[in-house]
């Protein structure tokens, strides 16, 4: 795919329809963190509908590329791609965050097709992506493992761990995407705990680090792509610099709050202005 | 802080047993390393069996799967966090990875990644730690009183607690055909061999009688049941009729056979447990017979509710009331009143 600017139209319709797909959701619930949900957005366009191999009909096929969600509060953004992807039916999208539902506000494996991890409780993604990717090498298959987590996430000392075990391994099917908004729930990421300068941690842990704006489709796509190609057998990570509430520049400019709030009404001025948006 | 020791009094004092102490009786029967072999067994015709610990190979057995099939193992680190989450990775890829460590690391530093990565997403993963309860004197670091409380508490989790290297032996491949998650404790090293002299086997969720008795009902597991054995003999002399039921499946428990057991009429129930007295086998069998409206005399032996002491095991079972001596005197105690 052409990745110069103008030429990512069709991903950039998939990331319109993530997003709309995201705040149609939060309509229903009256509340979700829509904020991540728009800041992700481009990144999970790219992920399901440029880089990954899967089959929508068949969510377990053994050649699929895996991709976990660790941070399992962003599922509002995981079900509006899958919701796209064709993996989830888009009538469901109704059901989120109720009772009886497959779309629970935190994602579940047990809940959703195409959900490969229980998140939650941040931090524990990365070590289950190490013993996915070990698996998928001793079955000698070619499926990537793609992890999306948080930069609050940083945090955790386990995700560390893993880190550093995904080099020890040479785990180069690991596809890593940690989200930058700098927010997490008691205030501005960098602020809770300084984990810059990240780029060079994680070089020195052993990984292939790209830093991106991760609201810049072409970059976005640039990278996904540098992390497929790299020749080192060292596990790759995407460090994604995004903007909570992109695409809804009143969200974008609201106070900034892991849980941001949004009125009743705003939802639909949401769907307007991503609409906007999209016609520009 | 403690007080200072009392000076010697020509018997020798006893110096701490810390990883690698044996609780073989002097003399006893015994087979050196049966997880590891038994693992190396099912393993030969199981392509899906990994091994994975987090730097405690030697202390759990698992080096010798580790010798007998190194593509197999994998060395996580000193990362019991990442040994489990990874652990559930591997299962999610259609492999049964045993996990092992050492019984306090798995249970309380990495609950959460049990409970999350393996119980709640139902894992093909075994967890088989090394001293369990009170079976190093190393200290409350390495004592791992509470391991079944919390495992019970897990929905999903199988709990299995095995007396002895002939026990262990049949419980390792039995645990590989069960699908899903199970904790199992781990005796290492130089393991007594006591079962096949009662002609016992293993199964999954089934207690078993190893002998009957009119006076006292023992219900038991672990490393107990070889003293409650032991127990019972002893109180031959004394005319005291013990039976004793094995419960090495701690989870699902085998509420019929404890049932139909404890209801016999006339006999004291005692459950003997190498665990703290709260939330293990006792409570779990008191609940039992509470819901049941099975009521008989009923008492606990087990650890008490504190942060027990570092020393040398002999020492310490006495002190806690587990050793083969202690219980004897209790039974004792308990009928003559």
């Amino acid at each position: 795919m052409a990745t110069s600017k103008g030429h990512n139209r069709e991903l950039a319709e998939r990331a319109y329809r993530v997003r709309r797909n995201a705040v149609l959701m939060g309509e229903v619930q009256g509340q979700g963190y829509i904020a991540q949900a728009l800041d992700i957005a481009d990144v999970l366009a790219t992920a399901y509908f440029h880089a990954m191999r899967y089959r929508p009909d068949d969510p377990t096929w053994e050649g699929r590329d895996r991709f976990l969600l660790s941070n399992g509060h962003y599922a509002i953004a995981l079900y509006a791609a899958l919701i796209e992807a064709g993996i989830i039916p888009r009538e469901e999208l109704e059901t989120y965050g109720s009772d009886e539902s497959r779309l629970p506000m935190s994602g579940m494996a047990s809940y959703t097709p195409g959900m490969e991890m229980s998140g939650g409780s941040l931090g524990v993604g990365m070590s289950i992506a190490v013993g996915m990717a070990l698996g998928l090498k001793r079955k000698k298959s070619d499926s990537r493992v793609y992890i999306l987590f948080s930069d609050g996430e940083l945090d955790e000392g386990s995700v560390w761990e893993a880190l550093m075990s995904a080099a020890h391994y040479k785990l180069d099917n690991i596809v890593a995407i940690v989200d930058v908004n700098n927010q997490q729930a008691d205030g501005p990421s960098t602020q809770v705990m300084a984990f810059e300068p990240l780029v060079q941690k994680l070089e020195a842990f052993g990984w292939f680090v790209q830093r991106i704006d991760g609201n810049d489709l072409d970059a976005v796509v640039v990278a996904f792509d540098a992390a497929k190609d790299h020749p080192e057998p060292k596990p790759r990570i995407i460090v994604a610099d995004t903007l909570m509430g992109k695409g809804v520049p009143f969200l974008e400019v609201r106070e900034k709050n892991h849980f941001i709030r949004v009125d009743a009404h705003e939802w639909q001025l949401a769907l307007a202005a991503l609409d906007e948006g999209r016609l520009a | 802080m403690k007080s200072a020791a009392p000076p010697l009094s020509g018997k020798p004092r006893l110096t701490t047993s810390a990883m690698i102490a044996s609780i073989a009786g002097e003399g006893q029967k015994t087979r050196p390393a049966p997880f590891g072999h038994a693992l190396v067994d099912v393993a030969k015709s199981r392509p899906d069996v990994l091994g994975m610990t987090a730097d405690l190979g030697k202390y759990t057995d698992l080096h010798i799967f580790g010798q007998a099939f190194p593509d197999r193992y994998y060395q996580m680190g000193m990362a019991e966090q990442l040994l489990f989450g990874a652990a559930s990775g591997l299962a999610a890829e259609g492999f049964t990875p045993f996990a092992t460590t050492y019984a306090v690391f798995a249970t309380r530093r990495a609950y959460d990644f049990i409970h999350q990565t393996i119980a709640e997403e139902d894992r093909n993963v075994k967890i088989v730690c090394a001293l369990p309860g009170l079976t190093s004197g190393y200290g409350p670091s390495h004592q791992a009183a509470e391991d079944l409380a919390l495992m019970r508490a897990m929905p999903n989790m199988t709990v299995i607690d095995p007396c002895d290297a002939h026990e262990i032996e049949q419980v390792v491949p039995a645990i590989a055909a069960h699908r899903g998650p199970v904790y199992m404790r781990l005796l290492r090293g130089q393991v007594p061999v006591v079962l096949d002299d009662y002609g016992y086997t293993f199964e999954l969720g089934k207690a078993k009688t190893l002998r009957d008795g009119n006076d006292v009902l023992v219900i038991s597991s672990g490393l107990m049941t070889m003293r409650a054995l032991e127990s019972a003999k002893a109180l031959e002399a004394d005319r005291i009729d013990v039976s004793v039921l094995h419960v090495p499946t701690i989870k699902p428990l085998d509420t019929e056979t404890i049932l139909r057991e404890a209801g016999k009429p006339g006999r004291l129930v005692v459950v003997a447990e190498n665990h703290t007295v709260v939330g293990g086998l006792g409570e779990a069998v008191a609940g039992l017979l509470m819901r049941s409206g099975v009521h008989p005399a009923f008492r606990q032996i087990g650890l008490p509710d504190e942060f027990l002491a570092a020393g040398a095991l002999p020492t310490l079972h006495d002190r806690y009331g587990i050793s083969t001596t202690a219980i004897v005197f209790r039974i004792k105690e308990w009928l003559s009143r």
